[in-house]
């Protein structure tokens, strides 16, 4: 039952490597921000379930509860949000200007075109 | 977008709850779950909305370019510099309690609202640019 | 003020972003950022002075005292890395100007751009070496990564918006393993201060969960810092950037990874548990070596100087992997002394590069022929920055391999020593390509002889060229102050 209960953490193994799996598996660059953003996702999991404390409220001081989540692990996820926000937006903006210089987001095929260019 | 009546008037309707809610949520936070962040991402998206449902043209009027470049410079620099008048005021950089002379615990309230007021501007601008970038590419 | 330096390190560019993105495109803008650059030096060089004098630095954020507050603290190991960033940051920015108004394909009105995405960089890597919490070197990291990116997809050439993109694909990846990494620890010790965790993790060092952190963190870092077989981005990155990007970043961004990695390792999970429970040494080491010896021959078949430049980028992190992986106070000296040495002659070779591409519009060998007798000035600081890189006495680059030798003998490892010394001549083979086709071939066919560079480029360029061979006679910074780091990161010395 131990491992049951730590289900949270299993959700954060397998979904961590379906993003990373995506990543490196996948030639459409879309795709692949996908999967990393799948893979960043996980990891907010990861935090957001250490910072649970069982039967505990969310940490707001009105003087009814006594056991509290630890607040920290959200913060702090709230910044990776934030990144993985920045890191998506960033990457598809790429994406953009990579279709409009090569005409295409498939990976492959880019690759044909460089080596051209480099002959 | 110009025939479909229902979506213009469910966006006009909901437009302000969105918009008012994105306040509420930026300036709650103190007392509550809430924040720069958070708010700043609401208001940006009833933006979008709007944006989406009458055009880009529209929105760019309300929202010209120039005001989101503006905002997303000055909500960094509210930030740092609320955290330089702590420095300036004899404290630590971001020490809030030196920013009220009488009650320390003013000056955190005052320090927090000013903190997350930047972070709401400038979540709020990069999130409508970052709409705008997309969105005006390739028309 | 002066209690304030360490925060100021940070805060004075984090200010001076958003001005340079407000003001209107113009002279001003670089002057914004170029008087940033040299406060940022100034704060540093204080910095280290106050290190040296009085020992560590610590201040607490927001006035919340460590472990609950943000610390940020600074010995000698990050004062020192403090002034090697600060002063390449300064002088590559006094070398952009000409490089943004003229060659870079970005439009005037963008400009001001540029100089807030160059100084959120520096931001990023002056916060990660300045910060004494584990999360904080998360979020500067971030930073310096994302604006990173933003540089080098500006490239000329459209190959490199590819090479951006994979390099954010394989950043990120880094990134989020150092995040699980942090994670790990902070489940195991409910602590993300450096020194907080340092005291509190040899309890709890013997359980999987901590082995499991130590393992992502190492290869979070090691993506991020190049190491063979994990430096893939690196070439392409390097190669497609602009040359005032390429000179920055290489001088810089991988040596903070560096010294990340050295602050794990032996600040937070001690020497001990990091090289003696963990054996990472056995690790490092191979791939130290494999990363020399193999990037450095990849290097001589490169037709692209720039290419061939990261290539040898790419051979240099070995050396200072090398280093570490000695686990001794020479090999640590040798490997932070090389931090400082090698962010001078790659400055100085890729902004002669970029001297070169300025007049002649590319660095690719068949075009560069001749090139010596055109532009003596900037094939003299090229000559004089691969002579550091080769290791030649009375240079920078001497000094560290000197010290990595000895370390190599003082562990009675002499075939290491040897494989040093081999791979300096794999070094002088592709130097000397360059040297041999700029000074004794030919001008090609159709190329407009314009002359030198203008002297805008021309000084920053043999400002670093000048430190190479000054550094390489007064070893009192790179490898005195280098030593003092090293026996703080030991825990040994004073």
């Amino acid at each position: 039952m131990q491992i049951l209960g730590l289900y949270n953490y299993w959700i954060f193994i397998v979904l961590m490597m379906c993003g990373f799996y995506v990543v490196i598996s996948r030639g459409n660059l879309v795709k692949k921000l996908v999967g990393l953003n799948i893979f960043q996702t996980s990891v907010f999991i990861l935090y957001i379930s250490m910072g649970k404390i069982a039967g505990g409220t969310a940490p707001i001081l009105t003087g009814m509860a006594t056991i509290y989540s630890n607040p920290v692990p959200h913060v702090l996820i709230l910044t990776a949000i934030v990144v993985g926000i920045a890191t998506t937006a960033l990457g598809l903006a790429l994406v953009v200007r990579i279709h409009e210089a090569y005409g295409t987001i498939e990976e492959d095929e880019i690759h044909a075109q460089s080596e051209d260019e480099a002959l | 977008m110009q025939q479909y009546s229902v979506p213009r008037l469910i966006t006009k309707l909901l437009l302000p709850l969105i918009l008012l809610f994105a306040l509420y949520v930026q300036f709650h936070g103190d007392f509550g779950p809430g924040g720069g962040f958070q708010a700043g991402v609401i208001f940006a998206a009833g933006f979008v909305l709007y944006a989406l449902v009458y055009g880009l043209d529209n929105a760019r009027r309300i929202m010209p370019p120039w005001l989101l470049r503006v905002g997303v410079s000055l909500g960094v620099l509210i930030y740092a510099g609320v955290g330089v008048a702590g420095m300036l005021l004899g404290g630590a950089f971001l020490d809030y309690g030196v920013l009220d002379s009488h009650d320390p615990v003013h000056g955190q309230h005052l320090g927090i609202l000013l903190v997350e007021l930047g972070v709401g501007i400038t979540v709020a601008s990069v999130m409508i640019s970052i709409f705008y970038a997309f969105a005006g590419r390739g028309r | 003020m002066t209690e304030h330096l360490p925060v100021l390190q940070v805060v004075v560019p984090l200010i001076a972003a958003p001005l340079c993105a407000l003001l209107r495109p113009g002279r001003a803008v670089w002057l914004l950022a170029m008087v940033t650059c040299a406060l940022c030096l100034l704060i540093a060089a204080l910095l280290l002075d106050r290190v040296l004098a009085q020992g560590v630095i610590s201040y607490a954020m927001g006035g919340w005292p460590a472990p609950w507050g943000i610390e940020y603290r600074v010995d000698a190991a990050n004062a020192y890395m403090l002034l090697i960033v600060a002063a390449i940051g300064a002088v590559v920015m006094a070398f952009a100007r000409t490089v943004v108004e003229q060659r870079i394909r970005l439009p005037a009105s963008k400009q001001p751009w540029f100089y807030a995405t160059y100084l959120l960089c520096l931001t990023g890597l002056l916060g990660m070496i300045v910060t004494g919490d584990a999360f904080n070197v998360f979020v500067f990291l971030e930073i310096s990564s994302l604006s990173s990116y933003v540089l080098i997809s500006i490239g000329r050439d459209r190959r490199a918006l590819t090479a951006a993109y994979q390099y954010l694909i394989m950043g990120t990846i880094g990134a989020t393993f150092i995040l699980i990494g942090i994670g790990f620890l902070y489940v195991m010790t409910g602590t993300l201060n450096m020194a907080d965790l340092a005291a509190r993790l040899p309890a709890v060092a013997d359980t999987r969960t901590v082995r499991a952190a130590f393992a992502f963190l190492t290869i979070g870092i090691s993506l991020k810092l190049a190491l063979f077989p994990l430096h893939l981005w690196l070439p392409n990155a390097y190669a497609y950037a602009p040359s005032a990007v390429t000179a920055f970043l290489a001088a810089t961004a991988t040596k903070v990874a560096i010294y990340v990695l050295l602050r794990f390792f032996f600040t937070i999970f001690g020497a001990q548990f990091s090289f003696g429970t963990m054996r990472l040494d056995a690790i490092l080491l191979p791939l130290a070596l494999a990363g020399i010896f193999s990037a450095s021959v990849v290097a001589i078949f490169q037709t692209n100087v720039k290419r061939m430049l990261a290539y040898s980028s790419v051979a240099q992190i070995g050396y200072m992997i090398l280093g570490i992986s000695l686990v001794s106070v020479t090999g640590l000296t040798a490997a932070i002394s090389h931090l400082f040495n090698h962010a001078l002659m790659k400055g100085t070779l890729f902004m002669a590069l970029g001297c070169v591409s300025f007049r002649i519009g590319a660095v690719s060998l068949d075009r560069m022929a001749g090139v010596g007798r055109i532009m003596p000035w900037t094939m003299g600081a090229f000559v004089i920055g691969g002579l550091s890189l080769i290791g030649v006495p009375m240079t920078a680059g001497f000094v560290s391999k000197w010290y990595l030798i000895l370390g190599a003998l003082e562990r009675g490892w002499w075939p290491v020593a040897l494989l040093v010394l081999f791979t300096s001549l794999l070094a002088v083979v592709y130097i000397w390509r360059v040297v041999e086709t700029a000074y004794f071939q030919p001008a090609p066919e159709g190329r407009a002889t314009t002359g030198e560079a203008p002297l805008a480029l021309l000084v920053p360029t043999w400002t670093l060229a000048l430190a190479n061979l000054y550094f390489g006679l007064d070893t009192s910074l790179n490898a005195g102050v280098a030593r003092r780091a090293a026996e703080a990161l030991l825990g040994v010395g004073p």
